[in-house]
């Protein structure tokens, strides 16, 4: 188990480490920060001393060595644009988007197992279609349309909640969270929902199809016949099978939901990570990128890595590394 | 858990969501303004990075030398008045009364520092020192006083020096700009004062008694950044804001209607023009009919940079395109800023004639060009981009569009990629804009930088050079007309059309629009 | 109660999926829309994608106006004068292509490598892996962003950004099926009986992994035409003169709060119409194909 873990983390490091020389290489070929940032009054010298100036002029290997230099001691660069360390930009927006990310996946879990188990007990029945149908709106209309109908319905229209914004945050351990006030939660119900809904219909439909397939296995008809009540059926042997894919699906998604909460984050201007990444993406600035992608990795990594341990703690069929 | 008790549940939550709100009724006391701000805010350090959004939230806090009235015309601001000394010394003197944030006044040592600042700040990929290149000495003749001695005669040093903020010597000294991100160095002469900052969210102000000008009407102000259009709209109708800025074009009919708010709208400074390629023998996407390059250059002809003026329908463009969010262009600058010509008028939607010079200028059946330009800068630039395709399309010359974030155009358009580009431009002087549009690109003046068709024409660049050299003002304006005069007679670029600007606000608010498309809460009144 | 009679598998097959109505009417729906996308040029009134055929002055028209070229714009006109009834189609089969195409080769490619890795285990497997975590955090606007800059815009470059995207999903996913297939007996037999890596791997263990990935593979055609919309949102998608679904509806969304609701409704309608009948008949394929259900 340790080696296995060790290894893991030794793999990883190589991760990072081409994922580091993709974007790199990526931006690169984009553009420059400069032609984008620069004042409209600046002349040619000044564009040419702000390139050097920031070391951009120089041959992609040279700047990749340098980056890598100082990447090895902690220091991942500053921002082009706010003049920050990369690191305490995306550390000050973490707390936002983790915020929204777990309590997309509460809705998710929460609304979705009991009424994915609901059409999976009674798939022919009105409630089963309705819920069945409903869940492919949730993968099939684009995020950032059903946003704006959320935010149209439900603030516009009907004024219950915020339109868009973080509401008031409170200190705990230095992190400002917004969950623990009324305001704050306000604030986090639509753009939650929104970010949930993807994962919720995946869920629904994941534990429909599991109930489903559940409910033709033997161990179900004996527990029958023993005379085991149906709400006992399902809580006991239905739940707990379909319980480890759903969980596991769950997990893998957590991830993308915190990296790629952008299109959301944009619609409901939420100050998350989601959001510097893109504003960061429009103006080429290279080292928030960079910084951003590589905490990204590693997220990935962390989750996968739980992921696969808790695979192999719960089905003894895998063997943790796939090998004969 | 039971389902059924679980629907329970959920039913009770949603009772629960329901009834919150009428106990949190928008609690908005009448001396509060909240405005919804269009551009991601990336420091609030004055001097580190210069774009619009970060100049808007610190105007707040901070005032320039000069002020620029919302016509962008020049007027005092912390300098009260200021005289020619000799063709390179400028006296420039401060109003009396000026108390800064803490509290201390405003001394000429604190001026002489600020135009000091901008030049030490090194790892800036757009910073200030462009304004103050002209700069040769800064001497603090008393506390009032200051004297500016520039490197050559410079008529528009005024204009420039109203780029550069002016902050407290003795709270900036060392400052960085996570000083001013904190709030620490962020001790300035401007109507408001810091509160405190959330990066990527909001800035909260509060009013500064002790400002010079007419008192502010809000004691609290809130500038949030909301950049999503839709988003920024629905907000306000929601009552989350009191203000917006930059109206979406495809809303401001519906938000006119609406009894509840105001829209008040402005020609801006920002002229939407297109870059024609006249220098290269062969540029790149010109091409006849069947894909072979041309033997010449068709955009190095008078006439069919004419035909191509003459086929773009600036009228439809402006009711359709930006839904009257345009003013057709025939000037380099906007109407009402130094330099704009009346008497030119924009070019007459003329397809038939646009045929004509082009069959005259030997391309009877037209040719073909790639149009280029960004997606995500202008208002509605695709859309603009597409109906010139279009309309180009109609008179034979067969357009293709690439159209692609700035981020990705920007530096194509630059290194010379591409041969037709659209660009927008915003100038508060007509010599400025031709300097850095239309003069010959030449590197050690400093000149041509944004010229990316490479247009040369030594008789504007001449009146131009004695434009800058005069600082008698009637004079510099008198030759920055002519310059323009003359680069628009020739086409050296084609002006498509001034954008308008707008502003967007709850009815009992009234706003003076402004050219320069700046939002200032203590320009907002109750109505 | 079940035929004395075996019926061939083709034939037990359409017995299953006919069992369910609904199922019938979305093939029949998706079989009309793809009929209807193919034989555009033939149905519409206008090409949208051909500049010379748009006017300006016709732009945002209401359902039912007439146009200055003689036809009627059933479903109203957009921004730049396109017969929305012409574009959704044109759109149509843009988007459609974009999904299927990208969803098969990503498809694919995550077969193979998802399969490699599964057999061969070790540090084949381990590298596999870890480039599929890399995929998987390298954001998709960024891969477009990149195309884009160095090769321009265009149908290839999105469907390319797109199979980038999205094989890793399927490669990891293959893999956690192939390695439970590969524990099983037949695995077993087949190796003894002495077939080739190979041959165990796609004639064996491919059949028995392939179900349920083709109900994956419809749930993503739908999603790789949603990320193609947003990607179109972001100024990264198709270009603006030969819209996809996406981008009509990313192009109409501004209008959404103004009272011109056809720009982004319709298209709007026509998505969902796809999405909901490419996923109803998955959802019956699946139920149909799937062993642990008959």
């Amino acid at each position: 188990m340790l080696t296995f873990v060790l290894r893991r983390l030794g793999q990883s490091a190589l991760a990072l480490f081409v994922m580091s020389v993709l974007v790199f290489a990526g931006v690169y070929a984009i553009g420059n920060p400069v032609d984008i940032l620069i004042s409209p009054q600046a002349d040619q010298a000044e564009i040419a001393q702000t390139i050097a100036r920031l070391g951009l002029d120089r041959p992609l290997w040279e700047q990749y060595w340098l980056f890598l230099k100082s990447a090895l001691t902690g220091d991942l660069g500053v921002s082009y644009a706010a003049s920050v360390p990369a690191i305490t930009l995306i550390l000050e927006r973490m707390p936002a988007t983790l915020e929204l990310a777990l309590t997309a996946t509460v809705i998710a879990i929460v609304l979705g197992i009991p009424l994915g188990l609901l059409a999976g007990l009674k798939p022919e029945s009105w409630a089963g279609r309705s819920i069945m149908a409903g869940s492919i709106l949730g993968f099939s209309l684009p995020t950032f349309w059903v946003g704006l109908m959320l935010i149209m319905v439900f603030s516009v229209q009907l004024g219950w909640l915020p339109a868009t914004g973080r509401g008031t945050t409170v200190e705990v351990y230095g992190i400002p969270l917004s969950f623990l006030t009324a305001d704050g939660i306000r604030h986090l119900i639509l753009p939650a929902t929104n970010l949930a809904l993807f994962q919720l219909s995946l869920l629904i439909r994941l534990t429909r199809a599991g109930t489903r397939e559940a409910l033709q296995q033997d161990y179900v008809r004996y527990a029958r016949a023993k005379g085991v009540t149906e709400h006992n059926v399902v809580r006991v042997h239905v739940l707990r099978n379909i319980l480890i894919p759903v969980v596991t699906v769950a997990g893998l998604e957590l991830g993308s939901l915190i990296a790629f909460a952008i299109v959301t984050e944009t619609i409901f201007a939420w100050p998350g990570m989601g959001k510097l990444l893109i504003d960061s993406i429009n103006v080429l600035d290279r080292p928030v990128i960079v910084a951003y992608l590589l905490v990204i990795v590693c997220l990935f990594i962390v989750i996968n890595l739980l992921v696969d341990l808790l695979y192999t703690a719960l089905d003894p069929r895998v063997r943790l590394q796939g090998t004969r | 858990m039971s389902i059924l008790k679980f629907q329970r549940i959920l039913r009770r939550g949603a009772v629960l969501l329901c009834i919150t709100p009428f106990f949190q009724a928008a609690i908005t006391s009448a001396a509060e303004l909240r405005i919804g701000l269009s551009g991601e805010v990336t420091s609030l350090d004055p001097h580190y990075l210069a774009a619009q959004p970060n100049l808007t939230v610190a105007r707040h806090v901070f005032e320039s030398l000069t002020d620029v009235d919302p016509q962008t015309r020049l007027i005092p601001g912390l300098a009260e008045s200021w005289r020619v000394l000799d063709a390179k010394t400028w006296e420039f003197t401060l109003r009396r009364g000026v108390i800064f944030h803490d509290g201390t006044p405003l001394t000429a040592e604190d001026v002489a520092f600020s135009l000091q600042r901008p030049l030490s700040i090194k790892g800036s990929p757009g910073g200030f020192a462009s304004y103050v290149r002209a700069i040769a000495t800064t001497t603090v003749v008393d506390k009032r006083t200051l004297r500016i001695k520039t490197k050559y005669p410079y008529g528009a040093l005024p204009e420039e020096l109203n780029s550069i903020l002016i902050v407290s010597k003795r709270a900036a000294l060392k400052a960085g700009p996570e000083d001013f991100d904190s709030g620490r160095a962020m001790i300035g002469t401007g109507p408001y004062k810091f509160v405190n900052y959330r990066r990527g969210d909001r800035l909260v102000l509060e009013r500064h008694d002790g400002w010079w000008g007419p008192r502010p009407a809000w004691e609290r102000v809130t500038l949030r950044v909301v950049t999503s259009d839709p988003s920024r709209t629905a907000a306000l109708l929601a009552g989350d804001l009191d203000a917006i800025e930059h109206v979406p074009s495809a809303d401001i009919k519906n938000l006119k209607q609406n009894k509840k708010l105001r829209v008040m709208q402005t020609t801006s400074w920002r002229t939407i023009l297109l870059h024609l390629d006249q220098y290269r023998a062969q540029p790149p996407g010109i091409t006849d009919h069947t894909g072979k390059p041309l033997p010449h250059n068709p955009f190095l002809d008078l006439r069919v940079r004419k035909a191509l003026s003459k086929a773009i329908h600036r009228e439809a463009i402006a009711a359709r395109v930006m839904e009257g969010l345009a003013v057709p262009a025939a000037n380099i600058v906007s109407p009402g800023v130094f330099g704009h010509n009346t008497e030119l008028k924009p070019e007459a939607y003329d397809p038939e004639g646009a045929k004509r010079l082009l069959a005259e200028a030997g391309y009877p059946k037209g040719f073909r060009v790639t149009l280029a330009g960004p997606n995500n800068r202008y208002i509605n630039d695709e859309q603009v981009l597409q109906t010139v395709a279009q309309l180009l399309t109609r008179v034979g010359i067969v357009t293709r569009v690439e159209a692609a974030p700035m981020s990705a155009f920007i530096g194509r358009a630059r290194n010379g990629d591409t041969a037709f580009s659209l660009l927008g431009w915003g100038s508060f002087a007509a010599d400025l804009a031709l300097r850095s549009l239309v003069a010959t690109p030449t590197a050690e003046k400093g000149w041509g930088t944004w010229n990316w068709g490479h247009y040369s024409n030594l008789k504007v660049d001449a009146l131009m050079e004695q434009a800058f050299a005069s600082v008698d003002r009637p004079k510099r304006e008198a030759l920055a007309r002519e310059a323009n005069t003359l680069a628009m007679n020739d086409l050296a670029i084609i002006p498509l059309h001034h954008q308008v600007v707008s502003w967007a606000m709850r009815a009992n608010l009234d706003y003076t629009p402004r050219t320069d498309e700046f939002t200032f809460a203590h320009h907002f009144t109750p109505h | 109660m079940k035929s004395a009679v075996a019926l061939s598998p083709a034939r037990e097959f359409t017995r299953g999926y006919a069992r369910d109505r609904i199922a019938v009417v979305a093939l029949w729906v998706l079989c009309a829309l793809l009929l209807a996308a193919i034989a555009a040029p033939l149905i519409t009134p206008q090409n949208p994608y051909d500049l010379a055929q748009l006017d300006i002055l016709d732009s945002k028209l209401a359902p039912g106006a007439a146009s200055t070229a003689g036809y009627t714009y059933w479903l109203g006109s957009d921004d730049q004068g396109r017969d929305m009834f012409s574009a959704i189609l044109y759109g149509l089969r843009i988007s459609l292509g974009v999904g299927v195409l990208s969803t098969v080769a990503a498809l694919a490619i995550g077969l193979v490598i998802g399969l490699i890795a599964a057999r061969g285990g070790g540090w084949v497997d381990a590298l596999i892996m870890r480039v599929v975590d890399l995929q998987l955090s390298f954001p998709s606007i960024l891969v477009a962003l990149i195309l884009l800059a160095l090769a321009g815009q265009g149908v290839d470059k999105i469907i390319i950004a797109l199979i980038v995207v999205q094989w890793a999903y399927y490669a990891r996913t293959v893999r956690g099926a192939a390695l439970v297939e590969l524990r099983k007996e037949y695995v077993d037999a087949a190796v003894c009986a002495g077939y080739s890596s190979v041959r165990v791997l796609f004639r064996h263990v491919l059949p028995n992994v392939l179900p349920p990935l083709i109900v994956v593979a419809t749930v993503q055609v739908a999603h790789a035409i949603a990320l193609e919309a947003t990607l179109s949102f972001l100024g990264l998608g198709m270009p603006i003169t030969s819209p996809s679904l996406g981008l009509l509806i990313a192009n109409g969304y501004v209008h959404l709060l103004s009272g011109k609701y056809w720009i982004s409704f319709f298209p709007g309608i026509a998505l969902l119409l796809t999405i909901v009948a490419i996923n109803l008949v998955g959802d019956q394929l699946r139920d149909v194909l799937n062993p642990r259900l008959k």
